[in-house]
């Protein structure tokens, strides 16, 4: 019973990192359909938005409450995220929606772009940029619906915006100022270390667990249930829902498809945000972390059956106790006196490297017999 | 059009000031020399080795520019000044042979480069070929002896042979068994071999072994065959690169793989600079080894961080791979001007036997084209640097085997460049 329980715990927890790393993905690309290679890089801006929130939060006024920083962080990261999403969409994705090839050739490009821009920019520049979009958004949307004349409109914007950039720079200069780790260019990787009450060991009902990914599995199953709540209980979910399944249907009957794409990659690129905050707590924030994520995140994605959420979570958590069972050499303590001969072929594949080969030719066999994953969208559907 | 052909005159201009400032350091006004040579530096400044490399640059950099502000290179009666010439070998194997092949055809007398196994190992069939001469800093997993390549870092003789006695007959988890952690590619491999040929002689034993797939940060897996193999502590030999190491120390801690607990990591590949980024909270109390640390205690030593640290910023720290680079270009200036010439042949027979004062402590070169050093053992401390256990500090320079004694293929060989000496392998 032990081994069972420790086999279900270290699957979740495997399971759980690649989980909140492609449930953006399912978003984006299985509701949308857009085959967004930049997915891993707003991962990794998540992770550069935790190192920044912590080192704000090691600044003198804000020192008591340091050991909080994580939390707060998870909200900076799902903002900043969503942004870098919502200016990619409006900017690149939008006109390209229909033509997979050139989204994935563009996504591509953003994805280098990005990673090139934590590499050889000053971070202090980035929260600046995000200050001036966030503040030209809101307070255009705010003044807008007083003024209606169309001239008087394009002096006020370009007010709003000018103002909203002075914001930016102010904001820019004085985190500069006073994080010197921010104010230069450094392509070293940084280091997110979890608050003191979050490292090492718990026990459990005499069980030792280890905290942070107690905390990793906390906040996955907490997105994907305010993700499902969002979906399927709220105004705006259903209308994602309605124009991911019919979309020139819903624009006759009026839906701002416009709008409803934007929200939908927004939402998804902050999930991608958030799972940054749980990939800096595994590893090291570097500009390549989100090449290491974003493979695994389309195999979790597909396997799962495309524009199926549950699929996504069932996919994932699968996939995690595979590992473990195959890579950690599990098989034979489930077994111990199993022949010989099967002993070798397990021990064989009981390493990470291996392991992770047998699980991806395990998905290639799979995919021949269900080629539209394990859960496969039913119902009628305008593209099939 | 006038303005875009300002504009590409600025360009021109800015390319010109750049390429000037990229080749040739500083020169001092009040020295005078007689003749000048320019020598190549050869490593990564972009892609994932970059942040590694660049280290090397800036200390081969300070060396020139030291031999030169002490009047050059005295050679045939004449003082020379060292001019340089960095490329850029941008973390890809095969642009690092491109390139040598390059400034071996532009005759550069000498070159430094390369940091990765995978870069030696494109490079050295250039160099066999043209019969160029290279300069290589790092320690790795031997097992080669080129007559065109001076291997300048620590062979697994000079590192992870004494680390491993050292863990196995003295160490707070002495007697216990092994496990060995390593990426998947050729420095790992064979090193973990050699690890595994010596306990079975020293009588220990390792209970697993694992690699990691490059760019693969999920080390639950082998966490859970850590505890499984090793219950009640034990050593962890760590060949882990790069960022996989942030991974595997973070995660070990909230396992409760810890020193307290019984659980020692004897690492190959952190120095000083991987400590500070890992951070020293989840590093203290393991193990590394290397020639040269930081808080070795003698002048040389502290010297050569001083220096460092006024050319190149005060928040920087040196380690063993830039020593390394240093020690290379004080030798390769010892051998020319024992040879009188700058000629490559003469130069080449001259360097074998020359030795140096280097921040570790005297070196010499051998006739297998390595060379003789201190071996270190350090135990990390939560000051981000290594406490020296000078008790197992190795008597005095070791001497280098190219051809590992543990390696079942390469047992009773040796390697000789020497005049009359036996040559690339041959049976002792």
């Amino acid at each position: 019973m032990d081994l069972f329980f420790d086999i279900l715990f270290e699957g979740i927890s495997i399971g759980s990192v690649l989980l909140i790393a492609a449930l953006g993905l399912a978003i984006v690309f299985g509701l949308m359909g857009v085959i967004n290679l930049a997915h891993g890089e707003l991962i990794m801006v998540g992770a550069y938005s935790t190192f920044v929130t912590q080192l704000i939060f090691k600044q003198p006024f804000l020192k008591p409450f340091y050991g909080s920083y994580i939390i707060v962080s998870i909200f900076v990261a799902f903002i900043f995220s969503a942004c870098v999403g919502i200016l990619l969409e409006r900017l690149i994705i939008r006109k390209l929606y229909g033509s997979p090839l050139e989204t994935l050739l563009a996504t591509w490009g953003v994805s280098l772009l990005l990673q090139q821009f934590v590499r050889s920019i000053p971070l202090a520049i980035g929260p600046g940029i995000i200050i001036t979009f966030i503040s030209g958004i809101s307070i255009k949307n705010i003044v807008n619906t007083k003024f209606t004349n169309y001239a008087q409109k394009k002096y006020i914007d370009l007010s709003i915006w000018v103002f909203s950039v002075f914001l930016g720079i102010i904001s820019t200069n004085s985190i500069a100022l006073n994080i010197s780790r921010l104010s230069r260019a450094d392509s070293r990787n940084v280091d997110v270390t979890a608050p003191k009450w979050m490292r090492g060991p718990i026990e459990i009902f005499g069980e030792t667990f280890p905290k942070t990914r107690l905390w990793i599995i906390f906040i996955t199953l907490t997105s994907v249930i305010v993700v499902l709540i969002f979906l399927n209980l709220s105004e705006w979910g259903l209308r994602i829902r309605a124009v991911t399944q019919n979309r020139s249907m819903s624009e006759c009957l009026g839906l701002s498809t416009k709008k409803v794409d934007t929200l939908t990659f927004a939402l998804g690129s902050g999930l991608a945000g958030v799972a940054g905050v749980a990939v800096s707590l595994l590893g090291s924030v570097g500009p390549n972390v989100g090449q290491n994520y974003i493979v695994p995140c389309f195999m979790v994605v597909v396997l799962g059956g495309v524009g199926n959420l549950i699929g996504t979570v069932i996919a994932s958590f699968g996939i995690g106790i595979m590992t473990d069972l195959i890579g950690a050499g599990r098989l034979i303590s489930i077994w111990p006196d199993m022949p010989n001969a099967l002993a070798n072929i397990v021990n064989f594949f009981a390493t990470t490297s291996m392991a992770r080969v047998m699980i991806f030719t395990l998905i290639i066999v799979f995919l021949q017999f269900k080629p539209s994953g394990l859960f496969p969208q039913k119902g009628r559907m305008v593209e099939s | 059009m006038r303005i875009s052909r300002r504009l590409l005159a600025g360009l021109t201009t800015a390319s010109l000031a750049l390429s000037v400032t990229s080749c040739g350091g500083g020169s001092d006004s009040t020295i005078s020399y007689d003749d000048e040579i320019t020598v190549g530096i050869l490593h990564s400044l972009s892609g994932t080795m970059a942040i590694s490399e660049k280290t090397l640059v800036d200390t081969e950099i300070m060396a020139i520019e030291e031999i030169n502000a002490s009047g050059g290179v005295f050679v045939d009666g004449k003082f020379y000044e060292i001019k340089y010439k960095v490329e850029d070998g941008a973390s890809n194997w095969p642009l690092f042979a491109e390139k040598s092949s390059q400034m071996i055809d532009a005759n550069y007398p000498v070159i430094f480069g390369g940091w990765t196994s995978a870069s030696r190992k494109a490079m050295l069939p250039v160099y066999e070929e043209k019969d160029g001469f290279l300069y290589y800093p790092i320690q790795y997993e031997g097992r080669e002896c080129s007559p065109n390549i001076m291997y300048t870092g620590a062979t697994p003789n000079q590192q992870s042979e004494p680390a491993t006695e050292f863990m196995f007959k003295y160490s707070p988890a002495k007697k216990k068994p092994f496990f060995l952690v390593g990426s998947d590619y050729v420095f790992p491999r064979t090193s973990n071999t050699i690890t595994k040929e010596q306990l079975k002689k020293l009588g220990g034993k390792v209970v697993g072994e694992d690699y990691l797939p490059l760019g693969n940060t999920e080390v639950a897996p082998i966490i859970t065959k850590i505890k499984k193999a090793l219950p009640k502590g034990g050593v962890i030999i760590n060949t882990l690169n790069g960022d996989q190491n942030v991974a595997f120390f973070k995660q070990i801690q909230d396992e409760g793989i810890t020193p307290e607990n019984g659980y020692y990591v004897m690492s190959y590949s952190i120095a000083e600079e991987e400590i500070s980024t890992i951070g020293p909270e989840f590093l203290e109390g393991h193990y590394g080894a290397w020639n040269y640390m930081m808080s070795i205690d003698s002048l040389e030593s502290k010297k050569f961080a001083a220096k460092f640290k006024k050319r190149w910023g005060s928040d920087r720290v040196v380690a063993d791979p830039q020593e390394s680079a240093y020690n290379m270009v004080y030798l390769w200036k010892k051998a020319v001007e024992k040879a009188g010439t700058f000629d490559d042949e003469a130069v080449r027979a001259a360097l074998i036997g020359v030795t140096f004062d280097a921040p570790q402590g005297p070196i010499k070169v051998m006739p297998n084209h390595h060379i003789s050093q201190t071996v270190r053992i350090g135990r990390i401390n939560s000051g981000g640097g290594f406490t020296i256990l000078d008790e197992y500090t190795s008597d005095g320079p070791v001497i280098p085997q190219t051809w590992n004694q543990f390696y079942p293929e390469d047992i009773g060989y040796g390697c000789d460049w020497s005049e009359g000496g036996g040559g690339r392998k041959y049976k002792l």
